[in-house]
């Protein structure tokens, strides 16, 4: 992903997240989020990764890191123990989408997630005119060596959220490097789209 | 300071010639003991490599496991055919850098290497104190760390660090003395011994106990109960490697023929047997039997929960920032336990890191791949006194 988007999505984030809250980063990277969280906001955070490369690169600034295969849940990380879960760009490659979600909300009590939008035109055209499988600015990659296992549709990520009873506090498409709030044909505009969840009282 | 300049054979990244040191503690008031019996004076062998600064606040204490001791790093004679057991790690731009770290390492209490122990003389006797020396725990061996520690005139080390039995040694320092560090890297251990583990260490004891030469821990030290000892130290090897390890060193080779010797008698007939024969044989040479008894029985009462109502509880008693680390192919300390670990440390909110490192050396892996181990401590010491310094910068503001 291009610098722009990483800090856009960043800040889109940053956002929603009160200072001095606890924040677990799923996927964290390099850390170059929770660095902010920490430095910027006082947040109280903790990197989760699997390469180790990355968790070098937490530990490296001075923050905690835990090795996690999101793929098998969150089973180490105790209940409620967090404010706000991140899941950035990383929910379309996980094997199993709707448990990590309910697994977010059960380790913190607002769970931000930013996913790729497979309903953006370009890659309906894209399909339509190649007839081969779609590879944009937001999926570049190709099928056989795709980190990613889903592709869904901000229709599809709403009907999920109604199924597994998750209620989306906001919804921002994300459309020409741009979050926003509302927005005509959001889900044939948007390349992705961040959503702040909370679990169904 | 123990390091002089370096010798022509050692390496330059080396510590170089150190010198064992040695201390008496607990001279004026003896050691309470979680047993409730007391012990005093106690003797400490201990060596040092690098510098403590001015501040006093570079020091790193390294927890040997249960079999090492105090030698960890550099090497005692220009000739010494091997350097100290943790060498690769500590040193001139090491992982635990000695240009910036003031290293301490410390034989435990109960061991046999130079600190007080069941084959030391008893002062009230005049004679070896064997089985009447006083049940241990890894607690008593952390009292006794920390009072060296004290006795060095530092008040608080950067961080506390070991494997195995070792990390134990800093699980415990962490909980009990939160004070005295800032970081605590625990590797290949665990809150506690599994049962399998406790199982193993039962079949080592046996073997010593069963030996003829034991006479109740009352052996002549000409004659020590080393067929026991020797065979306990063969099955607890096992435990430290991998069954990959294992398959890769030695395989189903023979050890020095192609063709089977169809004799019932000879114990070294295959590679494997040859080289756990050679290990017992090794280890009486330089190991007290009753210290094996009593540090192996520590090992299994080790229990950090048992501080607290939890684990979680116990683990809120600490102040350092954790780094935990485990071995894919270990065992006896499986990763599953060091991320029960972790997730106490995360409940009890907490800084701390966790790696699962890959190598197929088993439990020993943290003794044998020094080069991932190093890549993690050294940011990770390097982050805990950055953050030490803010801490002081800001008492010091606040006090003005």
């Amino acid at each position: 992903m291009p610098d722009v988007s990483v800090r856009l999505t960043d800040e889109l984030i940053m956002k929603h997240i009160d200072a001095s809250s606890r924040v677990i980063d799923l996927g964290c990277g390099d850390g170059r989020l929770i660095e902010r969280l920490r430095r910027e906001m006082d947040c109280q955070v903790l990197g989760v990764d699997l390469e180790r490369s990355n968790l070098l690169a937490v530990i490296e600034r001075g923050l905690p890191a835990v090795a996690a295969d999101l793929d098998e849940g969150l089973k180490d990380i105790p209940s409620g123990s967090y404010d706000f879960a991140v899941l950035s760009q990383t929910l379309q490659q996980v094997r199993h989408p709707q448990q990590l979600l309910l697994e977010m909300l059960r380790v913190a009590r607002r769970a931000l997630v930013v996913v790729p939008n497979f309903g953006y035109w370009r890659i309906r055209l894209e399909v339509l005119w190649s007839g081969r499988t779609p590879v944009t600015g937001t999926l570049p990659y190709e099928w056989h060596n795709t980190p990613n296992l889903h592709f869904m549709s901000m229709y599809d990520f709403r009907e999920l959220m109604e199924s597994i009873g998750l209620t989306i506090v906001r919804e921002s498409p994300i459309i020409h490097g741009r979050a926003v709030d509302r927005a005509w044909a959001a889900n044939l505009r948007a390349d992705s789209a961040f959503y702040l969840l909370e679990k169904r009282d | 300071m123990s390091v002089s300049s370096a010798q022509s054979a050692i390496p330059e990244d080396s510590v170089g010639l150190v010198q064992p040191q040695s201390t008496v503690l607990f001279q004026d008031s003896p050691l309470v003991l979680a047993s409730g019996q007391t012990l005093g004076p106690i003797t400490v062998a201990y060596e040092t490599y690098g510098r403590l600064n001015e501040a006093r606040d570079n020091g790193v204490f390294v927890c040997h496991a249960l079999t090492g001791d105090a030698h960890a790093a550099g090497r005692h004679h220009a000739d010494d055919p091997k350097p100290g057991w943790w060498d690769p790690l500590i040193g001139p731009g090491r992982g635990i850098d000695t240009n910036e770290y003031f290293v301490i390492c410390a034989n435990v209490l109960g061991g046999c290497q130079g600190t007080t122990g069941p084959g030391s003389i008893n002062p009230q006797t005049g004679r070896r104190y064997n089985l009447s020396f006083p049940s241990l725990t890894v607690g008593d061996m952390v009292s006794v760390h920390s009072e060296l520690v004290r006795s060095l005139g530092i008040e608080r080390l950067c961080g506390v660090i070991g494997g195995s039995l070792g990390g134990m040694q800093v699980l415990d320092w962490a909980v009990r003395f939160p004070d005295q560090t800032a970081a605590a890297i625990v590797i290949a251990s665990g809150h506690h011994l599994s049962a399998q583990g406790i199982a193993f260490n039962a079949v080592g004891r046996r073997a010593i106990y069963a030996d003829p030469a034991f006479q109740g821990g009352s052996w002549d030290p000409e004659s020590p109960p080393r067929f026991g000892l020797a065979l306990a130290r063969m099955i607890a090897h096992i435990t430290y490697l991998s069954e990959d390890s294992i398959a890769l060193k030695f395989g189903r080779r023979l050890q020095d023929s192609d063709q089977f010797a169809f004799d019932i008698l000879k114990e070294t007939e295959f590679r494997i047997e040859s080289y756990l024969h050679h290990q017992g044989k090794r280890f009486v040479q330089r190991f007290d039997a009753n210290s094996y008894l009593y540090l192996t029985r520590a090992m299994d009462y080790f229990d950090l929960a048992r501080y607290s109502g939890s684990l979680a509880e116990s683990c809120a008693r600490a102040s350092a920032r954790f780094l935990v680390l485990s071995y894919d192919t270990d065992w006896l300390f499986p990763t599953s336990q060091s991320r029960e670990l972790t997730s106490a440390l995360l409940q009890a909110g907490k800084h701390v890191s966790f790696l699962e490192l890959d190598c197929s050396f088993g439990h020993d892996s943290f003794l044998i791949d020094i080069d991932p181990l190093a890549e993690v401590i050294r940011p990770f010491l390097k982050q805990t006194r950055a953050s030490e310094q803010r801490r002081a910068a800001r008492t010091r503001t606040d006090s003005q």
